[in-house]
């Protein structure tokens, strides 16, 4: 792992992903988006955000991608939390705690 | 959510409470400080998450100016884990940008979606607001705007920043404390975990409608279809999909209610 190669990727990495949380709100700035994109847009957090967890959740990398009963406990009490408080701190609270008392009655 | 709309069936003067008039009445720098105490929780977050990225990149072997370079430059979590395990992997360079890119791919997005509420901001102003849009900073400012759509531009923008600075700044400043205490966290506190649970624990409460339950199961579904492609780029195909089914599923119940109403 050379200093060269990990300033490239960092620099790189670092404008490349400007340009991604630029691009519309800078190159296309209050021009009417279509009503089709803006319905699809609506969607864009509860899309996103499961599809990047989903894996994590399903296959942690702690446990060497087997899925593992408390993180999977710990995963359907914050969804459920926060369904029912509707309140993202609750939910990490009651998330976190379901996870830290699976991993200790688990042992 | 489109801040005209919502308005438009109604032909009657629009109604306020005296909670949104309120909101509304509130200086840029009131919604700055607001949006500064909403974000608090998310430090809860955003701490340990910084705390544990100064550890595994140096851990990785990276020095401090390094992994600071990672969180202040590029400043977007999940991506700059992605390019430190790759890089102790031993990944060629470009796989490495295009898999980190690929996790980034949320934040056009993002982009995208805040244009209809702060679209008409000075260039410089969404310079800014594009280098700062992390997931939480957006989570927060699209709630508050769709929460209050009569919010003024520059109110918006006083929001935003503010949810920056609980958001943002702590990232840097946990990276380097992290870094610094190196390898004192034992592994036994399961952080790796936090990432997820933040993650669900901003999904839930959004679930609004049917539609976006829909969405949200889509996009589940494909995404654990789809993990056998390389890191990050599964979400590609996952995340248009779930999109795609939310917008489907609200335009089939528009119909559905129009169709109700015809018969009455």
């Amino acid at each position: 792992m050379s200093d060269l190669k990990i300033w490239f990727v960092i620099v790189v990495l670092g404008i490349g992903t400007y340009l991604l949380r630029w691009s519309f709100l800078g190159a296309i700035g209050n021009r009417p988006i279509p009503v089709w994109a803006e319905r699809m847009l609506r969607y864009t957090a509860v899309a996103v955000l499961p599809a990047l967890v989903a894996p994590l959740v399903v296959w942690p990398a702690a446990t060497e991608g087997q899925p593992d009963p408390a993180r999977l406990t710990a995963a359907a009490a914050t969804i459920l939390v926060g369904l029912f408080t509707r309140n993202t701190l609750a939910a990490i609270l009651g998330g976190g705690g379901t996870l830290f008392a699976m991993l200790y009655l688990l042992g | 959510m489109s801040p005209i709309p919502q308005s438009a069936p109604t032909a009657k003067a629009p109604e306020v409470s005296p909670d949104v008039a309120r909101v509304l009445a509130r200086s840029p720098a009131a919604c700055f400080r607001q949006g500064t105490i909403q974000s608090l929780p998310f430090m809860l977050v955003i701490l340990p998450f910084g705390l544990l990225f100064g550890v595994v990149a140096t851990e990785a072997g990276l020095h401090i100016t390094q992994t600071m370079g990672f969180s202040i430059l590029v400043l977007a979590g999940a991506s700059q884990f992605t390019a430190v395990q790759l890089l102790v992997d031993q990944a060629p360079t470009i796989v490495i940008i295009l898999s980190a890119l690929a996790v980034n791919l949320r934040m056009a997005m993002y982009s995208a979606s805040l244009v209809p509420w702060i679209g008409s901001a000075s260039p410089r102003a969404r310079g800014v607001v594009a280098y700062l849009l992390i997931d939480q900073t957006y989570a927060l400012s699209i709630r508050e705007y769709e929460k209050y759509p009569d919010l003024t531009v520059r109110q918006r923008l006083a929001y935003f920043f503010g949810t920056c600075l609980t958001c943002c700044l702590p990232w840097s400043i946990a990276t380097y404390l992290g870094a610094t205490i190196g390898s004192a966290i034992p592994e036994s506190w399961a952080l790796d975990f936090v990432i997820p649970i933040t993650f669900l624990a901003m999904i839930a409460p959004i679930l609004r409608t049917a539609a976006h339950m829909a969405a949200a199961l889509v996009a589940i579904v494909a995404a654990l279809g789809f993990s056998f492609m390389p890191s990050g780029t599964g979400m590609l195909i996952a995340a248009p999909l779930g999109m795609a089914t939310g917008a489907l599923f609200e335009t089939w119940m528009a119909r559905q209610k129009a169709k109700g109403a015809g018969h009455v």
